[in-house]
């Protein structure tokens, strides 16, 4: 099942910053497991009787005998479609929940017992959830991390200066969390997550729902944290403009098993070297499906729109082709979303 | 030391600003206590009717006392609890160097402090609607009086915070304090004083923990004579009973978290 290629795990050493790790991963995992019972109920009223005096479960194996290591200071990708698997891996990787089987090691400790050295080190950002307060100003609840984590005020002040204006929201911070718009809500909340200056840093889906600029500054902001501290990242995201902006590296996790681990260069020339084409061609021309179909892989073809599937190395070529004979009004050129790539990694990482 | 005393203060005065943003809701939570008022009023007829050992004045400072320890250590934290395994707003507590418990123990002691302004206004009203209830507490009922008060708080914290653990095995955690509510109302002095109880009922009532979250400290506030030594020691057995069973359950409840919707 496991799929791996890509240049040998060495060279990403090359982008960690030469801190006290000697060469030790700084997340190392080994045969990750996790299963949970989930109560079965048949529907109907039979189904509930039942239900009510004698609970069956089933067992769900979420996570399967998953192993990956990652060395200080590398971004890497977590990928996988909906209920692969993704979340409960990071909650194990941050000691949320515990494992079935195998072993976790982040910088040398183990999650679960969370350790106040450990929590010192990690951090967990999830995108629809929220630790501040939030009928409070985001300083309240940021006066109350800084306590627990024992940051002196002046270094408080400090920090908190420093995180606000990289993520351009000093003025919000005195607002009721309420009132601020999500993009700035998920900015204060990233300043909470990272206040204590954390150099593991587990992100699950940190752009979701986020306007297409609040999704570049969080990206901006991630990137330069990581150069500024050196700190490691495994992100999640839908967003393939997350992964492309911030990963050299991706795993891939399908039905709980890891399927692929390399480079995200490997990940979409291997698996998805095409371009979606998406045109509006004029509705007075006549244009036929046999027309359409010489220019490439059609997709769907509704009234005036149509959409191809085109090697990317064709792209110039099928694009010019489509300009120069068909009065087109519209023109957008994407990259397959990323379940289809998943879904094609899988299917061949099965085959 | 120094450490948890800046956590301590700063989580007071975070959660006081948080309560203050309720100001409007405070009020009807503190009317909503005032239960002791109307039981005051139906004793106090049936004193003036009939012999019951206790004065309507003795009445009066009884439920006074009643109402000012249960306005002090109402606790709520199961509710709270209950919503964060189950919506899984646990887990960004449970990633802080932090036991989890002290956000609600101070977010409770901040919110006594919102409440006090409250509570002197309808001790006001009490004073103005029954003069010869007034009396004026000894340095010895004002000090044990205050420090059972404390203590009673602590213990109604450290039980239903035990309960709440049940959150991690059970949806309905609230479902057992709505049952253990039942035997609160009737064995804590809540309703009547328990000298108007039968013996028996009376001594068994000593032995669990009931009395001592009302009748003992209320009781001490207003100079009722009461068995002190005896009824710390209960206090403190109770106390670590429930605090020991507590710790066992919420490191077996971590095992057992799943993070819901986390």
């Amino acid at each position: 099942m496991y799929y791996s290629f890509g240049p040998p795990k060495d060279s990403f050493k090359k982008l960690a910053p030469k801190i006290d790790s000697q060469n030790m991963p700084i997340i190392d995992v080994q045969n990750l497991g996790k299963v949970y019972p989930v109560a079965v109920k048949e529907p109907g009223m039979k189904g509930t009787l039942q239900h009510f005096f004698r609970r069956t479960y089933r067992n769900i194996e979420a996570v399967k005998q998953v192993s990956f290591s990652i060395e200080p200071g590398e971004i890497v990708g977590f990928l996988g479609p909906n209920g692969a698997g993704k979340t409960t891996t990071l909650k194990m990787l941050t000691g949320l929940i515990h494992p079935s089987s195998g072993s976790v090691r982040i910088s040398g400790h183990e999650p679960f017992a969370r350790r106040p050295q450990f929590l010192q080190q990690i951090t967990l950002v999830m995108g629809q959830k929220q630790q501040l307060i939030w009928d409070l100003p985001a300083l309240d609840s940021l006066r109350i991390n800084a306590a627990v984590y024992g940051i002196e005020e002046r270094e408080f002040r400090q920090r908190v200066g420093e995180l606000a204006e990289m993520l351009s929201i000093q003025t919000q911070l005195k607002q009721p969390v309420r009132k601020l718009s999500l993009g700035e809500r998920m900015k204060a909340e990233m300043l909470a997550a990272l206040l204590h200056r954390p150099q593991v840093l587990f992100l699950d889906e940190p752009t979701l729902g986020l306007d297409v600029n609040a999704q570049t500054a969080v990206r901006q902001f991630l990137q330069e944290y990581n150069q500024r501290y050196g700190a490691t990242i495994l992100l999640t995201s839908h967003y393939m403009a997350d992964i492309t902006a911030l990963c050299d590296r991706v795993l891939v996790i399908h039905q709980g098993s890891l399927i692929y681990d390399g480079l995200l260069d490997g990940l979409l020339e291997r698996f998805a070297p095409y371009r979606e084409v998406s045109i509006e061609f004029d509705s007075t021309q006549a244009v036929t499906k046999d027309q359409l179909l010489t220019y490439g892989t059609l997709q769907t073809l509704e009234g005036c729109k149509a959409t191809f599937l085109v090697p990317a190395d064709d792209l110039t070529q099928m694009v010019s082709n489509l300009l120069n004979t068909l009065k087109i009004q519209d023109l957008s050129i994407a990259e397959p979303p990323i379940e289809d790539v998943i879904a094609k990694v899988f299917a061949a990482g099965k085959t | 030391m120094k450490a948890p005393l800046r956590i301590a203060r700063t989580l007071i005065s975070v959660y006081y600003a948080y309560m203050v943003e309720y100001r409007a809701e405070l009020i009807f939570w503190v009317l909503s206590g005032s239960f002791p008022l109307i039981f005051l009023g139906l004793w106090n007829q049936a004193a003036q009717s009939s012999d019951l050992g206790f004065t309507p004045a003795e009445f009066a400072r009884y439920f006074l006392g009643v109402f000012l320890v249960r306005q002090l250590t109402v606790v709520w934290v199961i509710w709270d609890f209950e919503k964060e395994v189950v919506q899984g707003k646990l887990s960004p507590l449970l990633l802080q160097p932090i036991d989890p418990v002290w956000r609600h123990f101070f977010g409770h002691v901040a919110e006594r402090f919102t409440r006090i302004p409250f509570i002197l206004l309808l001790v006001g009203l009490f004073c103005l609607l029954y003069p010869e209830a007034i009396w004026q507490p000894t340095p010895y009922a004002c000090f044990w009086g205050s420090l059972t008060l404390i203590l009673s708080f602590c213990l109604r914290f450290a039980i239903q915070y035990t309960f709440a653990m049940l959150a991690f095995w059970v949806e309905r955690a609230t479902a057992i304090q709505q049952f253990w509510f039942l035997f609160y109302t009737f064995l804590s002095g809540m309703i009547a004083p328990l000298e108007l109880f039968p013996e028996a009922v009376r001594e068994f009532a000593l032995w669990t923990p009931f009395p001592y979250l009302i009748y003992f400290p209320a009781s001490l506030l207003i100079g009722l004579p009461v068995d002190l030594s005896r009824g710390l020691i209960t206090m403190f057995i109770w106390g670590a009973i429930a605090i020991i069973i507590n710790r066992l359950l919420w490191k077996s409840g971590l095992k057992h978290y799943s993070g819901m919707g986390a």
